[in-house]
């Protein structure tokens, strides 16, 4: 086996016993990246500061080390990294190498942490395939055909290195599903915390009131020991939440014997495939196994998530995203003769940002310009207001966490979505936005293959600011699942 | 609701993206779509609702109104696509 497969807790276990050293498994990562080019998943490799991140971590080893000293990831293209390309995959922003550090970045590195590079996304995060990155597609390493599969979006690239073993873990960030999805389509773990648990600060915005980062890893307990290093208070985020941060490695106890399981009858689609059916059946068997109490439950406005999903997002999209105006950074277009600072405006956003980002920015303008507002984006506020009392209604009535599942299908081929109008490709965050809306902590947990030999994952949902009661649910699933295949190395 | 070739050119023009005439029709096509699908939205019963405002109920926080940061001009201009003297260059805007 090399280091570059261990979890980020047997790592941690062999750093601290002396048995690897830092520089030893930087090196296996970055060697595992060199292979990996096929997959596209690292498109800013950061060789060098990792080497000398890697340096420090084994010259302080021992008793001040960080919870992830010496531990080696990648970090999404969407996190402001200080004097290294931070594009959000975009052409807007080619080229802006940030003068200060994202919050979450910081915060690994004080915890020891080894940035191996930034890693693939759709732009602005907004895609569910990977496929509107200024990068090119990442490539999912699971492959059954000759045909290449899309590793999910927008952390398309964070959930392709993490599955092909180039990094222990990654950051994602999830506005409707961009950590849930790819995990499930590439057979990791990713949790997406409560609103306000991460900071936002440093984190190129998309919808603020729906974004949230959250990490993507080889096991339950490596998301709960990356996400301990992540979460907290920050004074730079003023919806960063003032609340203790628990131990969330000591709370997968596997003990939810008496927690009542959710089944929101709401989630059986027109359609859904079988086998989606039946891997969502075998996870109820799982938790029932381990002594947790089913109940069906009902969230009855789960049907205009979506719809309420894709007002509120490009409506806060079109106002984050005016600020690329060609002045401040990023790219500028040529200007003609006479062109005023109109023409430098409506020149640059057209050069610089993709059809997808263009398509939402415009919906979004619409939907807030005069005449509109209310019966679009105050509508759908009302409808989120709605979704949101749903769950609290669950909660209420003593439900701990609910059971889903986490995508509609397994990986599809890169290219297959491309003739289909935008809302075939908006169905894919249909079991994971409600959890956006309602700002709720959500984990993808891979439980199966499908007939093709493919990656499925199951969802639990948890009550605000229950991320250590999530985790330790998802900690029973993933251990009765017992799901180890990993994708058969073709690049 | 359909968006006519007129409504896609002024949405563009708001959104400050500049779209070549030839590719009105598609854009419009493309917008009206989504906005179909958004009409779903109609058959909520949404009377009485407040329209959300904040997802975690929380009081923002209040701090000193001080200067706390600052003299990083440098840094402030250093991706900036043209930088003079210490400012942001830009077209004339005022004729």
């Amino acid at each position: 086996m090399n280091a570059n497969e261990l979890t980020i807790a047997e790592a941690r276990d062999a750093l601290a016993g002396g048995e690897l050293s830092a520089v030893d498994l930087t090196m296996a990562c970055l060697t595992a990246i060199d292979a990996g080019t096929p997959l596209n998943a690292f498109v800013h490799a950061t060789p060098e500061i990792a080497l000398d991140q890697a340096r420090a971590a084994d010259a302080r080893r021992g008793a001040d080390a960080g919870a992830l000293n010496g531990i080696p990831l990648g970090i999404k293209d969407l996190f402001c990294t200080k004097g290294v390309a931070s594009q959000a995959a975009s052409n807007i922003l080619k080229g802006f190498k940030p003068e200060y550090e994202s919050t979450v970045t910081s915060k690994l590195f004080e915890a020891g942490a080894v940035m191996l590079g930034k890693l693939n996304m759709d732009e602005f995060a907004m895609g569910s395939s990977n496929e509107t990155s200024c990068y090119g597609d990442a490539v999912n390493p699971w492959k059954v055909d000759d045909r290449r599969l899309t590793p999910g979006g927008s952390s398309g690239g964070s959930a392709a290195a993490v599955a092909a073993d180039l990094c222990l873990g990654a950051t994602g960030t999830d506005t409707g599903g961009s950590i849930r999805q790819p995990a499930a389509f590439t057979g990791i773990v990713g949790i997406k915390p409560t609103y306000g648990r991460v900071s936002r600060w440093g984190i190129v915005a998309f919808a603020s009131s729906l974004d949230q980062a959250g990490p993507m890893t080889k096991s339950v307990r490596d998301a709960a020991i990356l996400l301990g290093a992540m979460a907290g208070h920050d004074p730079k985020d003023s919806t960063s939440a003032d609340i203790p941060v628990p131990d969330f490695e000591a709370a997968l106890t596997g003990d939810i014997r008496g927690r009542k399981i959710g089944i929101p009858r709401e989630y059986r689609m027109d359609g859904m495939p079988a086998e989606i059916e039946a891997l969502w059946a075998r996870g109820r068997e799982m938790l029932a196994d381990a002594g947790a109490e089913i109940v069906d439950i009902s969230l009855p406005h789960t049907k205009y998530a979506l719809p309420a999903y894709y007002v509120i997002a490009p409506a806060e999209a079109s106002s984050n995203l005016a600020r690329y105006d060609g002045v401040r950074y990023g790219h500028r277009a040529r200007l003609g003769q006479g062109d005023g600072i109109v023409d430098m405006y409506e020149k640059t956003r057209a050069e610089g940002f993709g059809k997808e980002v263009q398509r939402r920015v415009m919906i979004g303008t619409y939907v807030l310009s005069a005449g509109f507002y209310d019966a679009y984006y105050n509508r759908a506020r009302k409808v989120r207001a709605l979704i949101k009392r749903d769950f609290d209604e669950a909660f209420a009535a003593g439900v701990d966490a609910i059971l889903t599942p986490a995508t509609p299908s397994s990986a599809f081929g890169l290219g297959e979505m491309a003739e289909a109008d935008p809302v075939a490709m908006y169905l894919n965050d249909v079991f994971t936005v409600t959890v956006n809306l309602a700002g709720l902590p959500g984990i993808s947990v891979p439980v199966g293959l499908d007939a093709k030999g493919l990656p499925l994952g199951l969802q639990l949902i948890g009550r605000p600011w229950d991320e250590a009661g999530l985790l330790n649910h998802a900690h029973v699933l993933e251990r009765a699942a017992g799901f180890v295949e990993k994708p058969r190395k073709w690049w | 609701m359909s968006i006519d070739i007129e409504t896609a050119r002024r949405v563009a023009h708001l959104a400050r993206i500049r779209v070549d005439e030839a590719d009105l029709p598609a854009l419009a096509g493309e917008l009206s779509g989504i906005l179909t699908f958004m009409e779903q939205l109609n058959e909520v019963d949404v009377e009485g609702v407040e329209p959300m405002t904040s997802v975690t109920p929380m009081r923002l926080k209040r701090r000193q109104d001080v200067v706390t940061d600052g003299d990083m001009q440098d840094k402030v201009l250093s991706n900036a696509p043209d930088a003079r003297e210490g400012f942001f260059a830009v077209p004339k805007v005022v004729e």
